[in-house]
């Protein structure tokens, strides 16, 4: 006979740690650049390490492009195109097709590498990142050959070449974001990932040599904003896509004056997530949690400014206390982290600036308790309540797990208040009443509007910004146009 | 000594299995017995298909791609044994190819939002037809196959197929190839036999949506419009597909008459 | 009574529900999760065959269910139907596992409140501990919350010092807004436990509806100060199932709600399943069916 009934009342369950395994990796220790379908070193470039902010351990060594670097990569580029425009439009979908596949084949090796490299927790980097980069390159090889019908015109030409520069918030699905519509158009192109997450577009040069896309119409050339500037100066290429702040933004807008070179940006924002008191609450309360702490807050759609109806807020922001207690912080490989590390020391640096900044101001913060591993970069979830619509808190981009709570009494004041930002990336709006949920999508001046929900992506669903959010649309037929010159 | 060879038993494929026809009837071609269907197989294959629309239909645009996706994989590695020349066999896989790509495209083509004059949400979406009948023409009996069915596939729809009448046995092989290619049972069924008696059955039968037929004979099309006209079927008529344009060239016309187009208001206001 | 629904989201609550499901529990977590779920557990048989033979070897199973693991505890209960109670009561006897019953013309409540009222007490005259009723759901459907309140209050009136379980049949309810207006409803009326299916319906405790009644347990009981219990029965068959709803739970409402005292597991398949992966966890050996005992 066994023991009775357990009656304890004071009971603790914790989840074991759950550590991703990541022997099956294979990760060299250098990366060349990616050029003309080989690795090779730099001509005037040089080796610098990428690091892993959840321990601050290097992880491997990677090339750095000079000018010479991009120069040739602009003539390898350019020769190329000409050939890989005058494929058979079903043979470059070939080409896309294959890469997703091998996305999907090579996704668990994808997944720990890029939250090795840029300190995403596991969950989100298997789950999101990996399986919307494939689908990505899935739905654009099949545009290569239906472009008339996606651009609506009887003929359309590839611009040429393309530079492109993506951040380090989700490097390999920015990558794709970036590389899949320019390839099923035709053109051929340069990425620069960002300084501290080169790693997983290296892995996707590797899986283009699997493919056997032809050598020159990809090149991967890892750097810093120095190496981006030198892109996008260069004279021979046709057009320049950037994600990533609004002031590195500008500067590329003033370096590309009087060119004929085309421009889309993806820029930075302070986008509105809007409750009102009709709202299914405990599911807004989600889609506040993961409207800011998904991915740390490293999200440019971030729902950073929580704009509640003042008769929920007090409702609101208790369950949201309680939930944001919840979250687990720490080892971005253990399979149960909810909020990963910091992605580098000066990201962390700015956060905590501006955090300072928001208590200076007189907001009342609040910050879980949580333990943080002794080496890395980590920011524990933050909550702001009385928040006036001036402080740097709700007018500043902070691109980190901090939210910023303001209330507004009827409908017109919260477009109103959402509205009243430089930025318009994306907004989100809580309300069980389909009615109002439309009107006020209609009225905010942002380009994603999400109702009853926060941060979903697809590849067919156009996505970027209004105002200094930035212009051009990734994702859907709407991808193709920035792509593509209308011939008739 | 020489090794007896095992022979290939050819079965109709329906509701995702290999199976006689109810009839026990077989003809014969290229020193093969197939099964020679019935009005009953028809029936069984109708009910497997309706029983397998809603599902199908009710997975993500970017599933169903991958589907035929996989299915043009699973036809490529069998180019060498299914007995079409090879160029029919590649433009069959690029036809497949082609299709997949539309599945999750055809909605931001044939669809839209609809700017009314009044305070709505106004949009219109492709849905599925249904249940889509296909008579195959003769030749070429896997190319021109594959043009009629991709397209239904692609805009959600199942499907029951005769099969080329003289040449069915590649009809029959394609069985083996989608059936191993995540394609769920009884969305795709595929009848060998007599082309006019089992049309005929097909285009009788109530639960049927739209036929989609490549027949090529002008006294089986007129019944197959006079059968349709009893429950308004959709009814489209076309030539055998010899080539990879011939496929797709028209795709738009192929993928809209296997679609149903609704259109929705709501308001928009507080 | 003017019915409000509350506002429940469906594609939300099935996220969030779901992504609850991906947390990975290894080694020490998934023993003590697995110990905890078996000490959870009313082991349960409401079949038409029922006999008291059956009953017996049940309730053996229940006090002791692997007598080579004897770290594993006994279950929380045995539920069976009214006219089993005495012979589950006499088996269970100083063993410390409860008698629950069924109650109340289950499982489709289609008679009056008077036979309803009979059936609780012929359960709790033959010594049941724990009443498991179902609400009306042919006064719900129809709109109907005071009626449905008020059979729950009196069914209450007549359990003594019983505890009172009011089964919802989520499945039957329409959808996750009727859930947690159903739940308050029962809250409110005085359940001691609020549970979500019979077992006999189409679906059972699925995640989306034991997250939505948790979310309810727990604003209820904020508000209100007292405690609630909740059980999930139908649909949890396996380990991995009810490792998920004991997620849900700590992620809801707290690792102190982990007891039997307010969660329990209306199954009869899954003890097995425990117990199988239990002996994984020690001998690194997928099992078989064969292992353990059925009865």
């Amino acid at each position: 006979m066994s023991s009775s009934t357990d009656t304890r009342t004071s009971i603790v369950w914790d989840y074991a740690p759950a550590p991703e395994s990541a022997d099956h990796i294979r990760l060299s220790d250098r990366y060349g650049l990616f050029l003309d379908g080989e690795f090779k070193d730099p001509q005037d470039g040089r080796y610098e390490p990428t690091i892993n902010p959840a321990t601050e351990q290097p992880i491997a060594e990677v090339a750095w492009a000079g000018r010479q670097d991009i120069e040739a990569a602009v003539r390898s580029a350019r020769e190329a195109q000409p050939k890989w425009a005058a494929l058979k439009d079903l043979e470059r979908a070939k080409y896309l097709f294959r890469i997703a596949r091998l996305i999907q084949e090579r996704s668990r090796e994808l997944a720990v590498v890029e939250t090795l490299d840029g300190g995403k927790p596991l969950r989100e980097s298997r789950d999101v990142d990996i399986p919307l980069a494939a689908a990505h390159f899935f739905h654009y090889a099949g545009w290569a050959d239906k472009l008339r019908y996606g651009v609506n015109a009887r003929e359309v030409a590839p611009l040429g070449v393309v530079g492109q520069i993506v951040p380090w918030n989700f490097p390999l699905l920015m990558a794709a974001w970036k590389l899949a519509p320019a390839l099923a158009c035709g053109n051929t192109a340069i990425l620069k990932p960002a300084e501290t997450t080169p790693l997983t577009a290296l892995l996707l040069a590797e899986i283009a040599q699997e493919a056997e896309l032809p050598p020159g119409v990809i090149s991967i050339l890892p750097g810093n904003g120095e190496t981006g500037a030198a892109l996008v100066r260069q004279k021979k290429i046709n057009k320049i896509a950037f994600t990533g702040s609004t002031a590195v933004g500008r500067d590329i807008q003033a370096a590309l004056a009087g060119s004929e070179v085309r421009l889309t940006l993806e820029l930075g924002g302070k986008s509105a997530n809007i409750v009102f008191e009709d709202a299914a609450l405990d599911q807004a309360v989600e889609g506040i949690v993961n409207g800011i702490f998904f991915n740390q807050g490293h999200v440019c759609c971030a729902g950073s400014r929580l704009l509640i109806q003042e008769s929920v807020h007090d409702e609101v922001i208790g369950k949201l206390w309680q939930r944001m207690r919840r979250l687990r912080v720490g080892d971005p490989l253990d399979k149960n982290t909810d909020v990963g590390a910091i992605n580098s020391a000066e990201q962390l640096e700015r956060i905590e600036v501006l955090v300072a900044a928001g208590e200076e101001e007189g907001a009342t913060r609040r910050t879980i308790e949580c333990e943080m591993p002794d080496r890395g970069y980590w920011f524990a979830p933050t909550l702001f309540t009385d928040v006036s619509p001036a402080h740097r808190i709700a007018v500043e981009e902070i691109f980190g797990p901090v939210v910023s709570v303001l209330t507004f009494r009827t409908q017109a004041e919260a477009i109103e208040k959402a509205n009243n930002s430089r930025y318009g990336l994306a907004a989100g709006i809580w309300t069980d009443k389909g009615a109002k949920a439309f009107e006020v999508a209609s009225a905010l001046q942002a380009g994603v509007v999400w109702q009853n929900t926060y941060n979903h992506f697809d590849p067919t669903a156009a996505f970027g910004g209004y105002k200094e959010s930035g212009f051009g649309r990734e994702g859907g037929p709407a991808g193709l146009r920035p792509y593509v010159r209308i011939v008739s | 000594m020489s090794r007896l060879a095992v022979r290939k038993t050819y079965k109709l494929w329906i509701g995702g299995a290999f199976v006689r026809s109810e009839s026990g009837r077989y003809d014969e071609a290229d020193g093969f017995n197939f099964p020679r269907a019935s009005r009953k197989d028809v029936r069984d294959a109708v009910v497997a298909a309706r029983k397998a629309a809603g599902p199908w239909a009710a997975r993500t645009a970017y599933n169903r791609g991958q589907i035929l996706y996989r299915a043009a994989e699973a036809l490529e590695s069998r180019a060498e044994t299914i007995g079409v020349p090879r160029d029919e066999v590649d433009a069959s896989v690029d036809v497949l190819l082609h299709y997949a790509g539309w599945t999750d495209k055809l909605h931001a083509v044939l669809g839209g939002i609809n700017p009314v004059a009044a305070p709505f949400l106004s949009f219109s979406l492709p849905e599925p037809t249904g249940v889509v009948g296909v008579v195959a023409p003769d030749a070429p009996p896997l190319l021109g196959l594959i043009a009629e069915i991709a397209p239904a596939l692609a805009a959600a729809n199942v499907v029951v197929a005769i099969l080329s009448e003289a040449t069915p046995l590649p009809g029959l092989d394609l069985a083996e190839a989608l059936g191993v290619s995540d394609v769920p049972g009884g969305v795709v069924n595929l009848l060998s036999g007599r082309r006019a008696e089992l049309a005929k059955a097909l285009g009788a039968h109530r639960d049927l949506n739209a036929i989609a037929d490549a027949g090529g004979d002008p006294e089986l099309s007129a019944e197959l419009d006079r059968l349709a006209a009893e429950t308004i079927k959709r009814v489209r008529h076309g030539a055998a597909a010899r080539s990879y344009s011939d496929a797709t060239d028209d795709a738009l016309e192929r993928l809209e008459m296997v679609t149903e187009l609704k259109t929705a208001w709501h308001p928009v206001g507080a | 009574m003017i019915r409000r629904l509350p506002h429940v989201d469906r594609v939300g609550i099935e996220e969030r529900a779901a992504q609850l499901g991906k947390r990975s529990i290894k080694t020490t977590a998934k023993q003590q999760g697995i110990r905890l779920a078996v000490s959870m557990v009313d082991l349960t048989t409401l079949e038409g065959a029922d006999t008291p033979g059956k009953v017996r070897q049940l309730c053996a199973k229940g006090v002791c269910p692997a007598p080579t693991m004897p770290e594993i505890p006994s279950v929380a209960a045995i539920c069976v139907y009214p006219q089993l109670v005495a012979t589950a009561k006499e088996a269970l006897r100083g063993s410390g596992v409860k008698t629950a019953s069924v109650a109340t013309g289950f499982p489709a409540g289609q008679v009056s409140l008077e036979a309803k009222l009979r059936d609780t007490e012929d359960a709790v005259q033959a010594g049941a501990d724990e009443i498991d009723m179902v609400i009306s759901r042919e006064a719900f459907l129809a709109g109907d919350d005071t009626r449905v309140m008020q059979e729950i209050v009196a069914v209450k009136d007549h359990c003594g010092d019983a505890h009172l379980k009011v089964i919802l049949e989520t499945a039957e309810l329409g959808s996750y807004d009727h859930v947690r207006h159903a739940s308050m409803i029962a809250m409110e009326a005085g359940a001691d436990f609020i549970k979500t299916s019979t077992g006999k319906a189409s679906a059972g405790a699925t995640p989306g509806v034991c997250l939505v009644m948790l979310e309810a347990i727990r604003d209820y009981t904020e508000r209100s100060g007292r405690i609630v219990g909740f059980k999930a029965a139908g649909g949890v068959s396996t380990s991995k199932a009810a490792l998920h709803r004991l997620v849900l739970v700590k992620e809801t409402l707290g690792d102190e709600w982990l007891t039997p005292e307010r969660i329990r597991i209306g199954a009869s398949s899954v003890l097995n399943d425990l117990l199988m992966q239990y002996a994984k966890t020690e001998t690194g050996r997928y099992g078989r069916s064969e292992d353990f005992s059925k009865e």
